[in-house]
């Protein structure tokens, strides 16, 4: 019993990281149908961020040191998410030929986050940073950060214009317009949240684990999107679902002894959820509007 | 009835009408759905545009709210130029459309969806007020305020996307066939509210293919063929119109 125990915290803790990312990807699809694939490297930023702030705070308490990190973080993300949106996305709206209406964004999307990790190891090189070992247990601070956040986001979804205005323009965006909803704003802000989610997770998952080089978004930001995809890409609570599966399911796969890659067992099980349930376990399961 | 609010009707010059639409082109692509149609309303009237399928009525609409570009012509509204205006800044300044096929937020309960018509920073502060009023109009909204706007019948949910275009207290609303797909007697309640809030002011710019339902609440109406005019004039004199009742009322 206790053998099973270690790894399920440990995947809880993991799947908290890739839920704040994967959140990310759920919320831009939710209002712009898009997938933003620069969002691996604006957690892979996030993490920089976090890195040159920490250094600057070195000699503070940790705790503090670490509030303020993230606080520095999330805006340097929001900035460049909002940045992302504005000069690669914006100019696509609206424009375009029904058939390619939806590739365009696409590849921007892929052009951008090439961009972005080129530009990374132009400022950074592409040695690995490592981070502070700054907590003996950074378990606590994944937990509560996770659910923090977590409450926060539902609150804001529920419970404001702007989660109200969010949830209009992801099911019809016209009918928002029509409402009097700036949907650009809307769109920009839901970037920023995002963003700034992963620098959270960012910060984190490199005091838990890690250093920070530029091409590290590319393996967490895949796991955090195949999370969103199987919570049901859009669904806020289907991002958080599906990371904390994908944590855990990633631990008990170790704990069973697989030799392979972790990631082999994970996609069967994507593939097997999608099969049964086309639109993710809490996706929307309406035919989608083309 | 709070919802067309009078202090904030808006007084045009005399003789000035609240919209008028001269010369308006709009294309889909190649399409050219719309050929130069001019048409006006004045403050508190009741206006129709009918017309078979595909003549053009909800581009019209659409148009006026602004979702669609303007190939040529213009719009005036109370002499602004709605033209250079975004759907946002259209519906701030007091014009709301009720689309074809409803648009309510499925996913989103009864209240939701009606508090997102008051979604303007100025029309919150009263929202309580105008929600009150909308739901002494349409009581079945009342009832279900905490139910998902998709659990509604269709009827219910053009009560509901009428009730939520007037939480902004439009001075002009657009309505696209709020008939569509009703059965008759819900259709009658709509429209009975409809003549309810035409008394208390409002100005309404009804687009129907149900022609007889449509004649029967309006002043005047204009007759759409494929992207123009083809005929305008008293809703009474329309009615009786030989070519009206032929093509549109089913015989004489
Ligand atoms: N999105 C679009 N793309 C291309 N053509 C369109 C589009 N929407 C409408 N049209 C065309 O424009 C013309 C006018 O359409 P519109 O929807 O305004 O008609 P309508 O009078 O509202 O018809 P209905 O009574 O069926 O609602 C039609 O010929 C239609 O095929
Ligand atoms: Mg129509």
């Amino acid at each position: 019993m206790n053998g099973i125990l270690a790894p399920l915290v440990t995947g809880i803790a993991q799947g908290s990281m890739i839920a704040l990312i994967a959140l990310g990807y759920s919320m831009v699809y939710g209002v712009l149908k898009l997938i933003n694939f620069a969002h691996s490297e604006i957690f892979m930023m996030g993490s920089f961020f976090g890195l040159f702030a920490l250094q600057h705070f070195a000699g503070l308490n940790p705790v503090l040191a670490t509030a303020l990190a993230m606080i520095l973080a999330m805006f340097g993300t929001s900035l460049l998410g909002i940045t992302v949106e504005r000069f690669a996305y914006r100019p696509l709206r609206g424009r375009g030929k029904s058939s390619l209406l939806r590739i365009t964004p696409l590849v921007t999307a892929l052009g951008a986050s090439v961009f972005l990790q080129n530009l990374a190891q132009l400022l950074f090189t592409a040695r690995q940073r490592p981070y502070p070992r700054l907590f003996a247990q950074t378990r606590p601070l994944i937990f509560a950060t996770a659910v923090v956040v977590m409450i926060a986001l539902e609150l804001v979804v529920k419970r404001t214009w702007f989660g109200k205005a969010m949830r209009a323009l992801s099911t019809n965006e016209e009918a928002a317009r029509l409402m009097g909803i700036r949907t650009s704003r809307v769109i920009g802000i839901t970037f920023a949240i995002g963003s700034s989610l992963a620098a959270l997770g960012a910060i984190l998952y490199c005091l838990d684990q890690g250093d920070a080089y530029p091409t590290m978004g590319v393996g967490i930001g895949t796991r955090a999107f195949v999370a969103a995809v199987l919570g049901g890409i859009g669904s806020i609570p289907g991002a958080m679902l599906g990371g904390l599966l994908l944590g855990v399911l990633g631990e008990l796969v170790k704990f069973s002894g697989f030799e392979g890659s972790v990631d082999i067992p994970v996609f069967i099980v994507l593939i097997a959820v999608l099969l049964v349930r086309p639109a993710g376990l809490l996706g929307s399961t309406r035919a989608e509007k083309v | 009835m709070r919802i067309a609010h009078p202090t904030r009707a808006l007084r045009t010059k005399t003789g000035t009408p609240l919209l008028s639409i001269e010369g308006l082109e709009v294309h889909y692509g190649g399409i050219r759905a719309l050929k130069g149609i001019s048409l006006s309303i004045d403050q508190g009237e009741i206006v129709s545009v009918i017309g078979a399928n595909g003549a053009g009525k909800t581009t019209t609409l659409k148009t006026i709210s602004r979702l669609l570009p303007i190939t040529a012509g213009t719009i005036r509204y109370d002499d602004r130029d709605l033209g250079a205006m975004s759907t946002e800044e259209v519906v701030e300044a007091g014009i709301s459309l009720v689309p074809e096929g409803r648009a309510i937020f499925p996913n989103l309960t009864v209240r939701e969806n009606l508090e997102l018509g008051a979604f303007h920073h100025k029309h919150r502060q009263t929202m309580a007020e105008t929600m009150e009023d909308v739901t002494k109009l349409f009581p079945r909204l009342g009832e279900r305020l905490g139910q998902d706007g998709g659990t509604l019948s269709g009827g219910e949910q053009q009560m509901l996307a009428i009730g939520r275009a007037l939480m902004a207290r439009p001075s002009l609303l657009l309505l696209d066939e709020p008939s569509l797909g009703i059965a008759p007697k819900l259709a009658q309640q709509i429209f009975a509210a409809i003549r309810t809030i035409a008394e208390a002011g409002m100005t309404i710019l009804l687009v129907e293919q149900n022609t007889r339902l449509a004649l029967s609440v309006s002043r005047r109406a204009y007759v759409l063929r494929t992207g123009e005019v083809s005929l305008e004039g008293d809703a009474k004199d329309l009615a009786k119109n030989e070519e009206i009742q032929k093509a549109y009322l089913g015989g004489v």
